[in-house]
């Protein structure tokens, strides 16, 4: 029986963030099965598509930025509301930086689309799938408030690290046996770069919702000490 | 029995109530109560009205004593010693805990008057001795440059938020070590707070002091150490910072986030 805030006026600001970043989310999630699709399937038009829908995710994060302000301004947010607010305005930063990161493969897609295909693309297709459902998890954990599930999400990006790091591996070895492949392997390896990264900020995520959920930053926790 | 977290400062407790219950007549109106104000600090006592915060400062220069049918139990000490039935004579303990209230109560004197009074009713009549004493405390107050030229002037004729510190100067001039202030700016507006709150900053080096605040954004602005009391309980108590960014308790985590019951 979770009270909500006496004053409705408020509780309806934060209640509209929290929707608005989870929209943010489910576009971002779509930019980038989208962009793998457009890789995968040699599609040139969906891989403009989803370059055009980037701005729609640039746009939203300059919306949600405004709110956060606006919230801190007028309401100086305590406790479990300044940390979300916070929370909000770092995911937020996160997020359109993966949607940008789709819109670089969705980059590849096109280079690759204009080329014959290289061989089928299974350990991208897993590397793609592995990094959406890192983002899906770090969502749900943010919306539900589940530290757990968040901390899921950090040790899964180990599986995500030891995949790309056998894409590399494979593609240096096609590279090295096929220099006609180089230009097009290079395209690959860079998508393949991308997912990796879209999966490091979905770990962002994550350590920001352990922060609005427990109070403890447990961001870079090797860089502690000093020296 | 509420308590103090157990990660208290390690600095000298100044003053602690030690299983403090106040009541008027038979109603309770503070339950059992152990809060140390640990020296050259601000603490907040934040909590709705009537949640007993301004009862407990009250008690600690036992001015419920004042009250008609109001007891307690417990200990208040200072320094260590008892309050009550200790060597602590209550004018002394008044003057060693000065107190400075929500309306400002200058006397209908000069501004002069106001400052020298304390002294002159311990018997002090060196007027060097008292001019002095009425300059380094108004300066104190940070209100000297403003009536330097004019303390021979009826104290009624300042401004609210010139008034308070008035007050305030009144309680520094017979050199108190502690300072009780019950919402001391609530009636001033923010122009005038924001004085106060500055003067504040400045008094806890040479001072301890409690305020009494229901206004959140004060408390988190100008104390070290909150303490958050609800229906005559302490629930929490912490630095400030931890109070406003992540509270232990449910109660007091919904009273700063503004979901009252």
């Amino acid at each position: 029986m979770a009270k909500i805030h006496t004053d409705k006026a408020y509780e309806a600001e934060l209640t509209a963030l929290r929707e608005q970043l989870l929209e943010m989310g489910g576009l971002v999630e779509a930019a980038i099965a989208a962009s793998v699709r457009s890789v995968v399937e040699r599609d040139a038009t969906l891989a403009e598509q989803v370059k055009m829908r980037d701005r729609q995710i640039n746009r939203m994060e300059v919306g949600i930025d405004q709110a956060c302000r606006r919230i801190l301004a007028l309401r100086q947010p305590a406790a479990s509301d300044l940390r979300f607010i916070t929370t909000a305005l770092k995911i937020v930063t996160d997020l359109e930086r993966m949607g940008d990161l789709a819109v670089n493969i969705a980059e590849r897609a096109v280079d690759l689309a204009q080329a014959p295909a290289l061989r089928p693309h299974h350990d991208l297709v897993k590397l793609a799938e592995l990094s959406q459902e890192q983002l899906k998890r770090a969502l749900d954990a943010f919306v539900t408030g589940n530290a757990d599930e968040a901390e899921a999400v950090l040790k899964g990006d180990d599986h995500l690290d030891a995949l790309y790091l056998k894409i590399f591996n494979d593609l240096l070895g096609l590279m090295m046996e096929d220099p006609r492949s180089i230009r097009r392997a290079t395209s690959v390896l860079f998508a393949a770069k991308h997912l990796e990264r879209f999966g490091d900020h979905a770990t962002n995520l994550a350590e920001m919702v352990i922060f609005m959920v427990k109070g403890t930053d447990v961001r870079h926790p090797r860089s502690r000490d000093e020296g | 029995m509420t308590s103090e977290t157990a990660q208290t400062a390690p600095l000298r407790a100044k003053m602690e109530a030690r299983r403090l219950e106040i009541s008027y007549g038979p109603k309770v109106a503070v339950k059992e109560i152990d809060l140390a104000l640990p020296e050259h600090q601000v603490t907040a006592l934040i909590g709705p009205s009537g949640c007993g915060k301004s009862t407990f400062l009250r008690a600690l220069n036992r001015m419920n004593d004042l009250i008609p049918g109001a007891t307690f139990r417990g200990e208040v000490l200072l320094d260590g010693e008892d309050v009550v039935g200790g060597r602590l004579d209550v004018v002394e303990l008044r003057r060693r805990v000065g107190m400075v209230f929500q309306k400002s109560n200058p006397f209908p004197k000069s501004i002069y008057e106001n400052v020298a009074y304390g002294l002159k009713v311990a018997g002090q009549n060196d007027k060097a001795l008292l001019l002095e004493r009425v300059e380094r405390s108004l300066q104190g107050a940070a209100l000297w440059e403003e009536v330097k030229d004019r303390l021979h002037e009826s104290a009624m004729g300042l401004s609210g938020g010139q008034q308070q510190r008035l007050c305030i100067a009144r309680a520094l001039a017979v050199e108190p070590e502690v300072l009780l202030m019950d919402e001391p700016a609530s009636a001033l507006d923010p122009i005038a707070t924001a004085k106060i709150e500055d003067l504040i900053h400045e008094l806890k080096a040479r001072y301890t002091i409690a305020i009494v605040t229901h206004n959140m954004q004060q408390a988190a602005r100008v104390s070290d150490r909150t303490a958050f009391f609800y229906m005559g309980e302490l629930i929490e108590t912490g630095p400030t910072e931890q109070i406003f960014t992540n509270p232990r308790e449910t109660r007091t985590e919904d009273y700063v986030t503004g979901k009252f019951g």
